[in-house]
């Protein structure tokens, strides 16, 4: 993170004259600097002969292996299924999907819906179950890496709870609000809250001392300590935290659904399972990887940015 | 006012797994306004904890330490600190790393636009107007330690603190540092104490040297006064009988009176 935000070019007026007329050392780092920076970029612009050709081949060099892995995978699928037996072969599965995304948005009954309201159904469930647990874990973490006291008495009661698998709650949920939604929900809630908790309190806990007695000399309001200092410093252990609960939570959904019901891409596979349609179950696992690799994605990207901007 | 900073009877003792730890023992000195101290000895001598006691990050266990007519009680600004390892904050960039410290002096009898002035003046004192919308980690470490003494003075304390701020700096930055904080301590006339383990430095920049002894239990051993002429330029001093013999004394201090340091350590 920090090396790559190092060689960036530098922004705002400052860029213009760089190197200080009268200073006698600066220049000397800056301008190794400078040669570091060109040596690290020189492979990607280097040879001008054939840049698009070289794009090209890094492109290739890239994408060959994950493409090599995939097929591989399909192959062995292929072979396996060739004998007959209960798991449907790749070709099935495709002809099966390719019916089922056809039309992904029908909506005949709440118990027979396309699979894009199944998807979206979950994905609404984690958002606000996890939208919820991110209000109340962060600012909690927040207190707990700040106040030892808090972080005394609320560290037991989180070691005990947080190996609990968050299904274990669901008849709490079921109890509390009578209905099957809210429950996974809330299911939802109790599993993304932890890492959110434990990672926001770590970083607070890590800030490094000398930034806090720079508070402490200037006499900082408490605001101000939370804004200028703790919440830049503590934000990469938060996304980390953030991305954590986001990936639990989609582990999550899909058993909760399958004991909960209604739509949802967990009951999907499990209502799919009744009807003996396996390879709709065999999609219904692609999309759930694939969902859960954007949600990792998008997190990993959204973090890149942030710290970028505050680092 | 004669006795700007008193320090009377300090101690510091530290509670340690192994028992009670006494870093430093009888402790007493007083600065006069716009005299500029070094506090210098080996390693492990108590010299930063005398400092952070100066500043208020940490409170002694006995005795008293008063500035400018009052009890030190804790931390505050009209003791700025310029920290060891410059302690930037890395998300802002130079000018509002200085712009923190000037809000927080100043913002509740001037408006935003004097503010502003005030960071661009520090900023330019030290020499980086260039550099004021840069973030710390694009400048070099001579840089960073001139923006954590331009946001220290920005604030204009009544004493300015200053941990070893060159210790991490190449002789040469340092020398050109050494030269322009001189410059600058003449222009504001600040109570300076400086932390050091330079002999050279000690004696370049300062008005009187306290020499500590070595740890645990360290206290004063000697003080130094350095009458020597300000403006001063090293490459007459280097030559100068007064400069030469105020360096022995230090020298004769930190290797012959209190040689004993690799013992302790080990």
């Amino acid at each position: 993170m920090n090396t790559l935000t190092l060689t960036q070019d530098f922004p705002g007026p400052g860029a213009v004259d760089r190197k200080p007329p009268a200073a006698l050392a600066e220049p000397v780092t800056d301008s190794i600097k400078d040669k570091t920076m060109q040596k690290s970029s020189a492979p990607a612009v280097g040879e001008t002969a054939t840049p698009f050709a070289e794009t090209l081949r890094n492109l290739f060099r890239s994408a060959l292996p994950p493409v090599l892995g995939l097929f591989l995978l399909i192959g062995i699928w292929h072979v396996a299924t060739q004998s007959g037996g209960a798991i449907p072969s790749p070709g099935t599965v495709w002809d099966a999907a390719v019916v089922l995304f056809s039309d992904p948005f029908y909506n005949n009954g709440p118990n027979d819906q396309g699979i894009g309201w199944n998807v979206l159904s979950s994905l609404q469930r984690v958002g606000i179950g996890f939208g919820i647990a991110a209000l109340v874990g962060i600012p909690l973490g927040f207190m707990i890496g700040r106040f030892k006291f808090l972080s005394d008495m609320l560290n037991p009661i989180i070691s005990l709870l947080r190996p609990v698998s968050p299904l274990a709650w669901l008849p709490i949920g079921l109890l509390v609000f009578k209905k099957a939604d809210p429950a996974a929900t809330w299911t939802i809630f109790i599993c993304s809250i932890w890492p959110m908790i434990i990672n926001t309190a770590v970083g607070v806990q890590r800030v490094p001392q000398d930034y806090l007695n720079v508070a402490r000399v200037l006499a900082l309001s408490e605001w101000k300590v939370i804004t200028k200092i703790l919440f830049p410093a503590v934000l990469p252990y938060m996304l980390t935290g953030i991305r954590l609960s986001i990936g639990t939570a989609w582990l999550v959904i899909v058993a909760a659904e399958m004991l909960t019901g209604g739509v949802g891409i967990g009951f999907w596979v499990w209502d799919e399972w009744n009807n003996l349609k396996v390879e709709h179950i065999i999609i219904a696992i692609f999309i759930i990887g694939i969902v859960g690799l954007i949600l990792e994605q998008a997190l990993i990207l959204l973090a890149r940015k942030l710290t970028k901007e505050a680092a | 006012m004669e006795k700007f900073v008193q320090i009377e009877k300090v101690g510091q003792t530290f509670d340690t797994k192994k028992g009670k730890f006494i870093a430093l023992r009888d402790i007493d000195l007083s600065l006069k306004k716009g005299e500029f101290v070094a506090l210098i000895g080996h390693s492990g001598c108590g010299k930063s904890t005398l400092l952070n006691l100066i500043a208020g990050l940490t409170k002694p266990t006995t005795g008293a330490l008063i500035c400018d007519g009052r009890e030190i009680a804790g931390p505050g600004p009209e003791r700025a600190v310029v920290f060891q390892n410059h302690s930037l904050l890395p998300w802002l960039t130079c000018f509002e790393n200085i712009y923190l410290a000037v809000e927080r002096v100043f913002s509740g009898k001037e408006g935003k636009a004097k503010l502003k002035a005030r960071t661009q003046a520090a900023i330019e004192m030290v020499g980086l107007a260039h550099a004021a919308y840069k973030y710390p980690h694009e400048i070099s470490g001579g840089m960073k330690q001139r923006v954590g003494i331009a946001r220290a003075l920005s604030m204009e304390p009544k004493v300015l603190l200053m941990d070893e701020p060159f210790g991490a700096l190449d002789a040469l930055t340092r020398a050109k540092l050494q030269d322009e904080l001189m410059k600058i301590c003449d222009k504001t006339q600040s109570t300076v104490v400086m932390v050091t383990h330079d002999v050279d430095e000690a004696v370049l920049l300062s008005d009187r040297i306290v020499m500590m002894t070595n740890g645990p239990a360290a206290t004063i051993g000697e003080i130094l006064d350095v009458n020597l002429p300000r403006p001063r330029d090293r490459l007459v001093l280097a030559h100068d009988p007064a400069y030469i013999d105020c360096r022995a004394r230090v020298l004769e201090f930190l290797y012959e009176k209190q040689a004993h340091v690799e013992k302790m350590a080990a």
